[in-house]
């Protein structure tokens, strides 16, 4: 069980949003994090390297300071199961890349800009999840 | 600058990510759960995100150009491949399985759990992977 917080959530949510509107803004980039974190590895066809080493500092940053400035630890309960974690992260950094976005640049930029890629890719990774999640939990019983 | 104003507009997508619970895969996996412990907390994250991007977003186009550079790095593509079917059905179990997509998942590094330990190398080897997959297609295309 985790607590349902609708205030919390979507005043996190509105930060999210503004933090991708001002990138917008300063350089007319969309704030896709899959984007962003698979161009840290080269080839490197443009001169934002330092850009985006800057945006991930601060997305790893923020937590870290939130818990420093509260005194609380932000909570969390994360899977210890190592290969299921690797294979998890292997086929989210693959298929983020390889579908040119994730919850951030298709599910939030991609459906602000009513793009129809997007919205597919939206409903596709929603599914798909939903589906691993049944099964998961429901079929296996893990 | 850019460096500057990059750090801080990480630092606000991460500080959005951490009070909206995001950072937390269990969560995510209970939003996704809709047939047990559901949790709607992640509508509420993206509905708050789509939201302020969509006024933002009109807003901030109709300028010429951002503030830096000569113009806007907007995706031009609106057809439907292969790619976009296949990659997020891709993410989106890998997603199911350990809760996190990218954002988050670097938002949860320094908390320094064991599975993220785990999670997030994987994720940039599989992103490298594609990019890199990519690449060498788009080069054999030209060819």
């Amino acid at each position: 069980m985790t607590e349902f917080t609708p205030y919390a959530s979507l005043f996190g949510g509105a930060m999210i949003g503004l933090s991708a509107v001002l990138l917008m803004l300063w350089e007319g980039r969309i704030a896709g994090i899959s984007g962003i974190a698979g161009r840290l590895m080269p080839p490197y066809r443009d001169g934002a390297l330092l850009s985006r080493i800057g945006f991930v500092i601060g997305i790893v940053a923020a937590p870290l300071l939130i818990g420093w400035y509260s005194g609380n630890a932000i909570a969390q309960t994360v899977s210890s199961n190592v290969p299921l974690m690797i294979l998890a992260g292997l086929l989210v950094g693959f298929g983020s890349v390889w579908g040119n976005g994730c919850t951030s640049g298709h599910g939030v930029c991609g459906l602000a800009r009513l793009s129809t890629r997007s919205l597919v890719a939206t409903g596709v990774f929603m599914t798909a999840a939903f589906a691993t999640v049944f099964l998961v939990r429901h079929m296996i019983g893990a | 600058m850019s460096f500057l104003v990059n750090l801080a507009l990480g630092l606000l997508f991460g500080a959005g990510l951490a009070i909206s619970g995001m950072a937390d895969p269990a969560k995510v996996l209970n939003f996704l759960d809709l047939f047990g412990t559901w949790d709607p907390s992640l509508a509420f994250v993206m509905g708050g995100a789509v939201i302020v991007t969509f006024v933002g977003y009109r807003l901030v186009l109709r300028r010429d150009r951002p503030i830096v550079g000569s113009n806007f790095h907007l995706p031009a593509r609106n057809d439907i491949d292969t790619r976009v079917i296949a990659g997020p059905a891709i993410f989106g179990i890998g997603w199911g399985l350990g809760g996190f997509c990218p954002g988050p998942a670097l938002a949860a590094l320094g908390l320094g759990a064991t599975g993220t330990l785990a999670f997030v190398p994987a994720m940039m080897l599989g992103m490298w992977a594609a990019r890199l997959l990519a690449e060498d297609r788009m080069q054999t295309k030209a060819v």
